[in-house]
């Protein structure tokens, strides 16, 4: 892809009169806990002082609520055991919501590289993983507001609509309500799966350096998997597909009906985007570590 | 006022040229020096390409021929269903009391009722009759007069008949339905049917009184034989209930049977011995296997004929592969030229070498046409490439595989390759044109992919009801796939048409279009924005 603006800066300093204020604990004791919590506060600089955060936070919740609201408006139980899954269908933003959240956590790694930005970041914080780290505390952090907003929107929304479109006790519906176990399962782990989206992103956003680049291949890691499962007739493809994929797996987490008949359970599934989110961060992390910036 | 004129300067180098083709030429360069547009562009085709082959190879059909026997696959499991005249799948199972006919002739019935039954709930168990059945017809329930090649499955064959739901019709060679008188045949308002053969050409009437008598339509089966079948038959669809349910759409459904009773039956001409032979055509008799008796009565001139089937086209993918399930490579393809379309200008707005883009050729409309055609050709060729490569070679492993193919025409075939080629063109210049309005990659890479990919899978496969999953396949740019779909949806049949089956609302080059409208509303945003704005 596209390299970097050639004529940045180069912020390494030359000579070795560094204000000793920051440099003797960078390499002393305070080098964990401190250090991250150093590099957390920078990359909070970096992050609340572009403009584009607080829109891209508002359309996480935005978006996710609009696309939710017209799944619970569009959907109807005409009789009992209408076999829909209304926690589902209340949550069915998530899935636009997702790709906001992937730019949130692309722009946070990829802004850095095309701006040259990059280095003088690690200049000033030369242990890499631990600006990884940052960046990840803080994507996963804003992307649990949002879609916490999000997610409680959605589920009051359907709350009101659908009882008016038949999900009534008499078929077998009760009012969704967040003291539901199966529904807070649901609503929390959407939550978690945004959290583990931005993850996923992130990482990947740092294997791949450029925006474009990286945004393309997170939708289509996530967007292509239900696609492709809807035409490998295969039943042991298209179960592996099922299983195993980021978005499929991860969105388990929504079903509270009928859980015998998934693919894959709830928490399995969350786990299995989890660990998509780990190996990417891990992958980042240690490429980070071997390449120039 | 003084006579000396200061002339201004004039170089004395020509005019350089700056015709279109230059800019053309200009935009080009950029594309094919940038290595990673050029890999990305490459990557299209590949993915598109290597997926394809991979959701083929993935269709390895498995099967076993008994419970305990050894497990088959591949080209052992293909299950070929009856194909009609034309080579096309068709349902060909009926109750059949025929005679044989020799040269021209004519039938004429009169059918007094047609009655059915079907499972209510859609779960008619095997085995116990119709005991638990509701009476009732489907619309698509038929009984009347047929003249048929022979008892074969498939064979050419043309009928008139009274529908449950849909009047007379007269219907030949599985694909064509005309209409006759509407409404239902009852004792109090029968129905009379007549269908005359000579030579090749069958004529179809209708009449309610037997003496006013209308001609339905007149067909021609090419190459019947001088001895063919002719007789009553009934037959009536399986009854389907489909709920859309998470993960799309379950369809619940059973047999049903449909019975007519005729009289006044008249055979004219030779050859026949005039007994009539009752024969269940592909299964096609009463359903959940009642008595003999049952089948085909007669007593007094007065018939009736018991039937289960349909004789139709099948409409259902589930009897085969179609051919656009080699091209869904294409999605993770347009993911990558999407990408490359919009830092194709983002990437000019990054490293500021918009500024001397525009300094160079200040007319900005040309500047974004010249673009627009060169990303529009150049995602064109990788499209082309890549469907010409992935359907064939998808198509021919998903064979191997021991898949049924639904037949396409060449047509057809060149209809998909162009149709995805378009498809990506237009795609890229819609990404070019949001890529100028929003100048940022990330935002513009993630607004064209949702607006392709998640308005298809949000109609495709998703909880949302058929109803709505329609007219986001006629309303967003995915409606372009119906430019892929080589299913025919046939009204004579009764079926889940929804895209989630592969059904689009809109005709293949409608949908296409609708995509062409985002694409060109979206480059006169940009265009006005483009003039509007400093760069």
């Amino acid at each position: 892809m596209s390299r970097a603006v050639d004529h940045a800066p180069t912020a390494q300093p030359t000579t070795p009169a560094a204000p000793t204020r920051r440099a003797a604990p960078r390499r002393g004791t305070h080098a964990g806990w401190a250090g991250w919590w150093e590099a957390l506060h920078a990359e909070w600089t970096k992050l609340r002082t572009l403009p584009g955060v607080i829109w891209l936070l508002l359309a996480i919740a935005a978006l996710t609520i609009a696309v939710s609201a017209a799944a619970s408006a569009a959907v109807t139980c005409p009789t009992a055991d209408c076999n829909q899954d209304p926690a589902k269908v209340s949550l069915t933003g998530i899935e636009l919501g997702q790709a906001v959240v992937a730019i949130l956590a692309v722009l946070v790694v990829s802004g850095e590289y095309s701006t040259g930005m990059i280095r003088v970041t690690f200049a000033a914080m030369p242990r890499r993983t631990e600006v990884l780290a940052a960046k990840a505390t803080l994507v996963s952090g804003l992307t649990l507001v949002a879609g916490s907003i999000a997610v409680l929107g959605s589920v009051l929304i359907a709350r009101l609509v659908m009882p008016g479109h038949g999900f009534t006790e008499a078929h077998g519906y009760p009012l969704l309500s967040l003291t539901d176990a199966p529904v807070l399962r649901a609503a929390a782990g959407s939550v978690l799966y945004l959290a583990l989206i931005g993850l996923l992103s992130l990482g990947i956003a740092t294997l791949v350096r450029d925006a474009a680049a990286a945004i393309g291949t997170v939708l289509g890691l996530l967007y292509l998997s239900p696609i492709f499962a809807g035409v490998i007739t295969d039943p042991t493809w298209h179960n592996r597909v099922e299983r195993y994929s980021p978005m499929n797996a991860g969105l388990a987490i929504q079903a509270t009906r009928n859980l015998a008949a998934l693919p894959i359970g709830p928490w399995e599934g969350l786990g299995v985007l989890a660990a998509w989110a780990a190996a990417a961060l891990l992958a980042s992390g240690v490429l980070l570590r071997l390449r120039d910036a | 006022m003084t006579a000396t004129e200061i002339m201004p300067y004039r170089s004395e180098a020509g005019p350089g040229r700056d015709g279109f083709a230059q800019l053309l030429r200009a935009e080009w360069t950029k594309v094919r020096t940038v290595r990673g547009w050029i890999v990305g562009l490459m990557l299209a085709a590949l993915l598109t390409v290597l997926l394809s082959v991979l959701t083929a190879i993935g269709g390895q059909m498995l099967c076993s021929n008994s419970p305990t026997g050894p497990t088959l696959s591949g080209a052992a499991c293909r299950q070929v269903p009856p194909l009609g005249p034309d080579g096309q799948p068709v349902s060909d199972s009926f109750y059949f009391a025929h005679q044989s006919l020799t040269g021209n002739g004519s039938i004429t019935v009169r059918v007094t009722a047609l009655t059915g039954l079907y499972s209510a709930n859609g779960t008619a168990q095997a085995g116990v009759g119709t005991s638990g059945m509701t009476s009732g017809t489907q619309p698509w329930s038929k009984a009347g007069i047929i003249i048929k090649q022979n008892t074969t499955q498939g064979s050419p064959y043309a009928a008139m008949m009274a529908t449950g739901g849909n009047g007379v019709r007269m219907q030949y060679n599985y694909t064509h339905d005309i209409a006759g008188d509407p409404g239902v045949a009852a004792t109090a308002s029968p129905r009379w049917l007549r269908l005359t053969r000579s030579g090749d050409t069958i004529t179809g009437y209708d009449s309610t009184d037997d003496t006013h008598w209308t001609q339905v339509g007149t067909v021609t089966l090419a190459g019947l034989p001088a001895t063919v079948q002719v007789g009553l038959f009934a037959a009536s669809p399986d009854y389907t209930v489909t709920s859309q349910s998470f993960g799309g759409g379950t369809t619940g459904g059973g047999p049903t049977q449909a019975t007519g009773t005729f009289d006044n039956v008249s055979l004219q001409g030779s050859g026949s011995t005039g007994t009539w032979t009752g024969t269940a055509i592909g299964g096609g008799g009463p359903a959940a296997g009642g008595p003999q008796a049952e089948q085909f009565q007669q007593s007094e001139g007065t018939f009736t004929v018991t039937g289960s089937g349909d004789i139709a086209p099948a409409a259902d993918q589930s009897t085969g592969q179609p051919a656009e399930h080699s091209l869904v490579g294409a999605f993770a393809g347009l993911i990558a030229i999407i990408v490359v379309a919009a830092l194709f200008v983002t990437a000019e707005y990054r490293r500021g070498l918009i500024r001397l883009t525009l300094a160079a050729s200040p007319r900005r409309g040309r500047v974004l046409a010249a673009k627009a055609v060169v990303i529009g050709a150049v995602a064109f060729v990788a499209g082309l490439v890549a469907a010409a490569v992935a359907l064939p070679l998808g198509n021919h492993l998903a064979y191997s595989h021991g898949a049924y193919l639904l037949p396409v025409s060449s047509i057809t075939e060149v209809r998909l390759i162009v149709g995805t080629a378009g498809i990506f063109a237009v795609v890229a210049v819609l990404a070019l044109a949001v890529g100028t309005l929003l100048r940022r990659s990330a935002a513009t890479v993630t607004l064209v992919i949702v607006a392709i990919v998640l308005s298809y899978i949000l109609s495709v496969a998703s909880v949302l009801p058929a109803g709505v999953a329609e007219w986001l396949t006629r309303l967003t740019p995915a409606a372009a796939f119906a430019v892929q779909q080589t299913l025919v949806a046939y009204p004579q049949v009764t079926a889940s048409y929804t895209p989630n089956n592969g059904y689009f609302p809109l005709s293949p080059w409608a949908g296409f279009a609708v995509l062409c409208a985002y694409a060109a509303l979206a480059l006169g945003l940009a265009l006005h924005q483009l003039r509007r704005r400093d760069a």
